[in-house]
């Protein structure tokens, strides 16, 4: 199962070596990790995800904890989260075929950020399984570049614990 | 950092400019550090100057892994803060089996380590090494120092870290120019805002735990290293005398509890008696305290105690329901939980079930070929644990001659065995058997060896004789590696 982690960390150098490198020495797999400022200058927030059963991903959330620049950590699993990528596609459009693209672009709501002869660069942003079928119905014009930013998330007001 | 944590910053620092290498040795003094191991470098030759005018007791190694493991020792046997220095690239690079042998048996040690300039740091300097990059994964936690505001401070946190909660190695990298460097502390105030102490445990868990304890027929009580790093051996005691329970002990919690006493099962696992197995396998209920469930102790960990429910008392959660389940967690200091154990429980006779320990006692001791014309190993150490009236300080190496020791000299008192348990590192036993002698300079202390661990880090005599110090070597020489045959 998908757990996407949040850990408050301080805003030092090393620390993001660190917690790569307590996934690696401990045999976890990483499927994204986004670490940015937040409101406080100190502290920057890692939004994590990891496949796993409960089990793994418990431990995960305990060797987490166990270091020392981590601050607070948080599993959202079972709650009520927003949950965001971000992705740039430059996508093989002919200048005939951009209405099309442009069709598709309208019903993702995402946005044409660049276009030349051959390409239509798009701004998609959204939930993980909208990103992946919007890859899917521009597969067929031809991918030439993908670049995601992986998972941010934060829990809907009102329904988390905290 | 949390409000309850014990706050060692001590009073506000005279506000007189002092050198970084000063600010360091003041640091030192500051928590009662009276001796020092380390190996001279050009990086930190402003701190030894420093240490050299200061009272602190100041022994050279013949290598800084033999400092490391004598810091450790010096730890292990005292039950105070280990430290350690080393200069940049070679010097630092050379702690690292120190630094995780110490992390494996959560050893409080402070290490401190040159560095290059920081103008020339990242620039493959000539002795330059990513100190902190190397060690972070067999630390407790490191950090290198760049603005010399920040140098009292940080020693201060890693003093506290490395002694509190689940103790274990810090590393400090300071780079040579920062000792040059003059500052004016005011007071220190630790930065911590991502640790926290556990210590009292959850009351509604320790009173199940209690409960559990009452109405089981069938109870063992294994002691690991923990309960010898939290000092909680009486409290140990106590709770198996008023609950009336059997007591096994990890290789690390050897000497937790007296083991000429009837209620001693000895050290489990696959290296340990059979009767602590046994018991183990048959009983209804196991309350580990301080131990992890190593696989050397657990063998197949979903075939390990299998009738019995669990009761686990750590002070770091992530060793909970780890390896084994636990049905009873309880995170806090071995210390105060088994106080507050000891307190809600009832004496219960249990004769059916000592009856069976005892004659699982008499008929499945752990035993050699007596009638061997040769010396056995296992004779020796019998032999020296009778003369020395199970009173020695004893460290070793590893392999054979380290599980013989486990299993035939009988440990009386805490921090008597100083072994490498979880990272088990040959070469451990005469480094180790200096620290310990220097941290307990009455006591007899003698490094039990085999052969090969012996000649790793045997230099390590002339550290010995050049401090007069009275330690013993026993080496059990059969002329290969034992443990890697059998």
């Amino acid at each position: 199962m998908k757990h996407i982690i949040s850990a408050l960390v301080e805003n030092k150098p090393g620390v993001l070596a660190h917690v790569a490198g307590m996934f690696a020495a401990r045999g976890f797999n990483i499927d994204s990790l986004v670490v940015g400022r937040t409101e406080d200058p100190n502290l920057s927030r890692m939004t994590i995800v990891v496949i796993g059963d409960d089990h793994i991903v418990e431990q995960v959330r305990k060797q987490l904890a166990r270091i020392i620049p981590v601050v607070k950590v948080q599993d959202f699993a079972g709650r009520a989260v927003v949950a965001r990528d971000l992705m740039l596609v430059s996508i093989a459009v002919p200048p005939e075929k951009r209405p099309e693209i442009f069709a598709l672009v309208e019903m993702f709501r995402g946005h044409v950020v660049d276009i030349s002869q051959k390409t239509v660069m798009v701004e998609v942003s959204g939930p993980e399984t909208k990103i992946e079928a919007f890859i899917d119905v521009c597969r067929p014009y031809g991918i030439k570049n993908v670049a995601r930013t992986g998972t941010i998330a934060m829990p809907r007001q009102g329904t988390s614990e905290d | 950092m949390q409000t309850d944590s014990p706050s060692p910053a001590g009073p506000a620092e005279d506000s007189i400019p002092k050198t970084g290498a000063q600010i360091i040795v003041d640091a030192l003094l500051a928590h009662g550090v009276d001796t020092v191991f380390g190996y001279i470098g050009a990086s930190v030759l402003p701190l030894f100057d420093r240490l050299y005018e200061s009272p602190i007791r100041f022994i050279v190694p013949c290598h800084e892994q033999g400092g490391a493991h004598m810091a450790d020792a010096y730890a292990r046997a005292s039950g105070r803060v280990g430290v350690v220095v080393a200069t940049s690239g070679p010097g630092a690079c050379n702690l690292v089996t120190g630094l995780a042998t110490a992390m494996m048996d959560s050893i409080p040690l402070v290490a401190i380590t040159g560095q290059v300039r920081t103008d020339l740091i990242g620039g493959d300097a000539f002795q330059e090494a990513p100190t902190t990059g190397i060690t972070r994964a067999v630390t407790k936690h490191n950090s290198i120092v760049t603005d010399i505001r920040d140098l009292a401070r940080t020693i201060y946190e890693a003093f506290h870290l490395a002694s509190t909660g689940r103790p274990g190695p810090v590393l400090i990298d300071v780079p040579a120019d920062i000792e040059f460097q003059k500052h004016a502390d005011g007071p220190i105030r630790l930065n911590l805002p991502g640790y926290k102490i556990p210590k009292n445990g959850h009351a509604k868990q320790i009173g199940q735990a209690a409960d559990a304890i009452n109405r089981s027929e069938r109870p063992v009580l294994l002691a690991g290293g923990g309960v010898i790093t939290a000092n909680a051996s009486e409290e140990l005691r106590e709770l198996a005398s008023k609950a009336n329970l059997p007591v096994a002990m990890t290789l690390m919690g050897l000497g937790s509890f007296d083991q000429r006493r009837p209620e001693s099962l000895d050290m489990p696992g696959m290296h340990g008696t059979p009767y602590a197995n046994f018991a183990i396998q048959e009983c209804d209920l196991l309350i580990a305290v301080g131990a992890r469930f190593d696989d050397r102790v657990t063998g197949k960990a979903e075939a390990f105690a299998p009738k019995a429910k669990i009761i686990h008392i750590d002070i770091d959660p992530s060793n909970i329901s780890k390896t084994v389940p636990a049905d009873i967690p309880i995170v806090g200091d071995a210390k105060v939980v088994l106080a507050a154990l000891a307190g809600c429980v009832e004496y219960r006779e249990r004769p059916a079930w000592f009856a069976r320990i005892a004659e699982w006692k008499r008929r499945h001791t752990v035993d050699y070929d007596r009638s061997a014309p040769t010396i056995k190993p296992q004779h020796v150490i019998e032999e020296l644990c009778r003369r020395t009236e199970g009173e020695a300080v004893i460290t070793t190496g590893v392999g054979q001659h380290q599980m013989f020791c486990a299993q035939f000299y009988k440990f009386r008192h805490p921090r008597q065995l100083i072994t490498s348990g979880g990272l088990g590192t040959m070469g451990f036993g005469l480094p180790a058997a200096i620290g310990a002698q220097i941290a307990r300079p009455d006591a007899l202390v003698v490094d039990i060896d085999g052969d090969h661990s012996f000649n790793m880090t045997m230099a390590e005599l002339s550290t010995a004789v050049q401090n007069e110090l009275p330690i013993k070597v026993c080496i059990l020489s059969n002329g290969y590696m034992g443990m890697v045959r059998q």
